[in-house]
This record gives C-alpha cells, structure tokens and sequence, in this order.
C-alpha cells in the first residue's frame, strides 16, 4: 500500500441477504423480548408471540447451517465499516449450531414452562426474559469480536439473574446472590483480559487476533489466555471454581432451571473452545497442563458430587459440572478428532441437560418433594417418566447408542492417538460415565423403585403438556443417537475450520489485508 | 417534600426538563447529548413530578406503562437498523434522507430513530425504577 493513500476504512461492496442470517437471530430474540414486554399484561397471547418469534429464529439458525455447510463461515460486520473496526458477527459451524440447539430447546422450554404457570404468573415478564436469555446466549454463539462477547455475557447474565428471582422467594434470593456474585466476578476477570489483550494487540476481532497474536509477547498472550480460562471456567462451573452452580440451580421453577442448565455452562464451554484452541491455540499449548488438570478434576469430582447429593436437581447439577468436565478433555487434547468430540458433547449436553432438569421438574411435581429421600415408588404412579429419566440418564454417562456416546468416543480415540496423559483422559472419561451411571441410576431407584414412604401419595397433575416437550427432546437423543453420521461429520468439519482458521478469517474479509499493514 | 412552594413549582420544572431532553437527545449527533442522556433528564423529570403529585398522578398522565415504552425503544432501534437490509448494506449500517424545507434542508437518518429508540429505553427503564421506588416510599408513611 502506497505511503501517501489512506487505506480504506468502509465496506464497499454489496451485503448478500443471505449474510443476514447471521444477525436476524440476535435481532430477533431482543426485539421480540422488546415486544413481548409490551404485550406483558395480554396473558395468552404474550406465550403465543414468544412461540412465534423462536419458531422463526429457529429457522434463521437452520437457514443459517445450511448457507455455512455449503459456502463456509459467514460473516457480517455492523455498519460497513471494515473489520476490525466495526464488529463481526462470525458463525461457523460449531456457533450455528449451538444457536440451533439452544433456540430448540428455549421453545420446548416455553411449552413446558406453561404447567408451572397460572393466573398468578401472569405479565410477570418471564417470556421476556427467556428471549433476552436466548438473544445473549445466541450473540455469543455468533460474535466474532472478543468485546461482544463480553457485552452477550452481560445480556445473559442480567436475564438470568432476572429469572432467577423472579417469584422472589428467599431461597430463590440466596441462590441469585451466590449466583450473580460469582458470575460477575468471572466477567469482570474478562473484561481484565479484554483491556490487556486490546493495549497489547491494539484489536479485539477475534480473526484479526488469530492473525496478530503469533507476533505479540508469548508470555504476555499466555497471561491473557490464562486469565481468560479462569473467567470461562467460571462461566462454565468447572472444578474448582463450581460452587456457584449447585448453589442456584435448585432454587428457580423448573423451567427456569432447565434452562439455565442447558445453556448457560454450555456457553462458557464454547468460550474456552473459541477463545484457547481457535484464538490463541499457542497459548494454549502452555496451558495444556492446566486444562488437564481441570479436565480430570472435573470429570472425577462432579459425578462424586452427584452420588454425595440427596437434593434432586442439586444432584443433577454435579452431572452438569461433569459433562463440562468432558468438554475440558477435549480442549486438553489438541488433534482435530478431539476438538469435534468436544463440540459435539457442548450439542448433547445443551439437548440432554435441558431434558433431564425438566424431567426432575414433573418427578417434584409429582412427588411433591424435592429431596429424594422423600420420595419413592413413582413407578407405580407413573412408569412413563420412569423410563424417560433413565433414558436420560443413560444418554447423559454416554451409554450406547444414545447421542452423549458419540462424543466421548470420539474424545476416548483421540485420548488413545495421543498417548501420555491421553491415557489418564481416557481413564477419567470413563470413570467419570462409570460414577455418572452409579449416580443416575441410584436416583433412579430411590426416586422410582424403592417403596413409597409413609403418608407419600403421587399427586396427579396435568402436566401432559410438560411431559411431551421433555419426551420431544428424549426422542431427539435417541434418534441423534442412532443415526449419527451427519453430526459427527459436521464436527470433524467444523473442527478442521477451529484448528485451521484460515476459513473463519477469510469470511470476515481480513485475509486481504497483510497483518502490521494498518500500522 | 409535598410543600406547597414545590407542588406549584414542580410542573414547571417538569415541562422544561422534558422539552430540554428532547433538545439534549436532538442535537446529541454532532454534539454533546444524545439519547441516553436525554432519556436521563426525562426521567428525573418523571421523578420530580412523582415526588410532587403522587405516583398515581403519573401513571395516569403518561397513559403506557413505561416498561412498554421501554420496550417501544427497543423495537424501534432494532428496526432502525434492520433498514439497511434494503439498499443491501450490513446491520446498523445508516441511512441519511435530506429533506428540503423552505431555505434550509433537515437531514432524516437512522441514526436518529436508532438514538430516539435509546431515548425511549432509559427513559422507560428509569421511569419504571423511579415510580417503583417512589411507591414503597409513599406505602411506608
């Protein structure tokens, strides 16, 4: 570039409609949350336009797969300024379909929230707050700027500290303060490293830092890569920094919980992904003793946790720390094959989570209890939701053929192809399904089994509605399960474009500008 | 608070807090203000107003819930920005529209509707806030 010219600043060229597909899911999760809030006091039509706008971000997403499947990453940068000065929204496959899962399971959500929801919930803002919980977690499956991620991250964690108290009972508030405490200090450790990455590299697009990072201070990337770790370990309840979850996701409505369960953690899992192996993967190479220890903690604790835990959903939120756990494995190994079984695991676990804390809600409901030493017996009552909770069960360990398999044997081959500590991987990750299974199916007896304690008669309720958008969800395991070679080829793709970025920076436009040229 | 100097000089205040909000938010472009803090200013004046007159005296003057009005500004930001999807420009991209109008021109452009949305977001919120408050405050005595 000549000395005398400025280089070019705007995009010049026309925007494809089909790049939009990238930002209508965002835009339209918060101007339908915007829009519901308005029609709050309007009672069925309120749940009539939040099962409107999911649909239609639904088929955004799946629009959205399918343009990247057939062309590659797509990106949009807001305002035609160029990258890295206006902010991109990037997806690849990976981020779209998380997107996807996560909208699929905020609608079975909506449907199922309707049994715990009467005349006094009404205009209480709950439809609200679930689009503005999906916007957050959508934008930070699709952002492409490290500094809206953070912005996403404080989208969901407002709507989710809203969710959590709402009803405002006082356990609902201990567990918001533990939650919202702990939460916002792993966000402000990202906004740390935020400041430390832009004063160092002078950008915070994350295909520009793929492309400037190798020629920044190793040891200065590594603080950086370091603290973000910490601050998405946070976000993802990885041993040792847990505690916040089996403290809060008890207390909320089922429905609330459910959700929580199956996007929160996930995101802060496909943070670490995006930020340790697709931004800073030689940082990530320093880090790998860290990750291991994370990973093996975490898949040995968890389940142990679980097996020690009486409270139901207390119990199912160690099972949720553990798949994490299995996540952090996958990050720990560096070869392709790992990586796809970790995205593929974030997949199942957003599907499986969701499913098996909306099922623990209809065994409160009909148990009437939330711990399961007062529980028992309900197969008796009630031999559907029996079968349900250990299909979940099973799909959740990783039993065969159910979808929770396919990941971690995808995770346990590149455990045994890289050999060393893949082997102390491979042995927690079965250890970890061992414990799970143990946990699980201990629930599952004295929940469903045993007989019912004294003066303990299952309630009837109708619930019908509830227990077909859980069993919508079981069946999607299952069916992902047996026929799964269209997910695990989509991963081996989606992980070839982690390790090898050039796909991703190519989309944002930035491959035709040689790094250091701006300077 | 509820003098009689205060409740006669509250109306006044109130007015000229919320034409100088509008003015704030307008010439927030190129200048100093904007939409947020024009919101900012209208909603201390709903304040001023709540203290002075009751909070049900301003609930039935603003006739919308403020949270709708919030909800209002999102949506119309949003909407500002999904223009661009009509001259095949990115999300958020603006649009200027010069409007002739006798000796001068008045430019139109998203970015206005963009920061009328903000307007209405903080104003909205804040409103709700302040009442909120405003209410238990009148509940305790």
């Amino acid at each position: 570039m000549s000395q005398n010219a400025l280089p070019t600043a705007m995009i010049e060229t026309l925007t494809a409609i089909g790049d939009w597909l990238v930002v209508l899911p965002i835009v339209l999760a918060l101007m339908g949350g915007a829009l519901l809030l308005m029609l709050r006091q309007t009672g069925k039509l309120s749940l009539l336009a939040a099962l409107v706008v999911v649909g239609a971000i639904i088929a955004c997403d799946i629009g959205l797969l399918i343009r990247i499947a057939a062309e590659g990453p797509v990106s949009m940068t807001m305002g035609r300024w160029l990258p890295p000065f206006g902010i991109s929204l990037t997806a690849d496959i990976f981020g779209a379909a998380f997107a996807l899962a996560a909208a699929v399971v905020t609608l079975a959500v909506l449907a199922y929230a309707e049994i715990e929801r009467g005349e006094p919930e009404q205009g209480d803002g709950f439809h609200p707050l679930v689009l503005l919980l999906l916007g957050g977690v959508t934008g930070a499956f699709l952002t492409g700027d490290l500094f809206n991620l953070y912005v996403w991250f404080e989208v969901m964690l407002i709507a989710s500290f809203g969710l959590l108290v709402l009803g405002g009972g006082a356990a609902q508030l201990d567990g918001a303060v533990k939650y919202g405490f702990l939460n916002f200090l792993a966000t402000t450790l990202f906004l740390l490293a935020l400041g430390l990455s832009y004063g160092l590299l002078g950008t915070l697009n994350m295909a520009d830092i793929m492309r400037v990072a190798p020629m920044a201070d190793p040891a200065a990337m590594a603080g950086i890569a370091a603290l973000l770790l910490l601050a998405f370990g946070m976000k993802a309840a990885a041993f040792p920094i847990n505690a916040w979850l089996p403290a809060s996701y008890h207390t909320p409505p089922a429905a609330v919980s459910a959700l929580f369960a199956g996007l929160l953690t996930k995101v802060g899992a496909y943070a670490l992904l995006r930020a340790l192996v697709a931004i800073l993967p030689a940082s990530r190479d320093l880090l790998e003793p860290v990750l291991l220890a994370l990973a093996i903690g975490t898949l040995l604790v968890a389940p142990l946790g679980a097996i020690a835990e009486t409270n139901l959903r207390r119990a199912l939120g160690f099972l949720v720390i553990g798949g994490i756990g299995a996540v952090l494995a996958g990050l720990a190994l560096p070869s392709p094959a790992a990586i796809a079984g970790a995205g593929l695991y974030i997949f199942h676990a957003i599907v499986t989570m969701t499913a098996l804390y909306m099922v623990a809600g209809l065994i409160e409901r009909r148990s009437g209890a939330r711990d399961s030493r007062q529980m028992g017996g309900l197969y008796a009552a009630d031999s559907g939701l029996s079968v349900l909770f250990f299909v979940l069960i099973l799909a959740a360990a990783g039993v065969p053929p159910l979808l929770g398999f396919w990941p971690k044997l995808l995770l346990i081959e590149a455990g045994l192809a890289a050999g060393g500590w893949g082997y102390g991987l491979v042995a927690a990750l079965v250890a970890n399904a061992v414990l799970t299974l143990i946990a699980g199916t201990r629930l599952w007896a004295h929940i469903f089994w045993r007989n019912a304690p004294e003066a303990v008669a299952p309630r009837r309720h109708r619930d019908g509605i509830g227990f077909a958008a859980a069993g919508l969800l079981a069946a999607a395991i299952v069916a992902a399960g047996l026929w799964p070679n269209p997910l695990i080829a989509g991963a081996h793709m989606a992980a070839a474009d982690i390790v090898d970025p050039a796909h991703y920076v190519a989309a944002t436009g930035l491959a035709a500008v040689e790094p250091g040229e701006r300077e | 608070m509820n003098t009689l100097i205060f409740r006669t000089l509250a109306p006044l205040i109130v007015a000229t807090m919320l034409v100088f909000s509008l003015y704030v938010c307008l010439r927030g472009h190129n200048e100093p203000g904007g939409g947020f803090i024009g919101g900012l200013i209208a909603a201390a004046a709903i304040a001023v107003f709540g203290m002075a007159s009751g909070v049900e005296e301003v609930r039935r003057a603003l006739r919308v819930d403020p949270m709708a009005i919030a909800g209002f500004g999102v949506v119309m930001a949003g909407a500002s920005g999904l223009m661009s999807l009509f001259i095949e420009a990115p999300f958020m991209t603006s649009i200027w529209l010069y409007l002739p109008l006798g000796d001068t021109t008045v430019p139109i452009s998203t970015p206005l509707f963009f920061d009328l949305g903000v307007y209405c977001v903080v104003f909205g919120t804040l409103a709700s806030v302040a009442l909120a408050l405003e209410a238990s405050d009148e509940e305790n005595h």
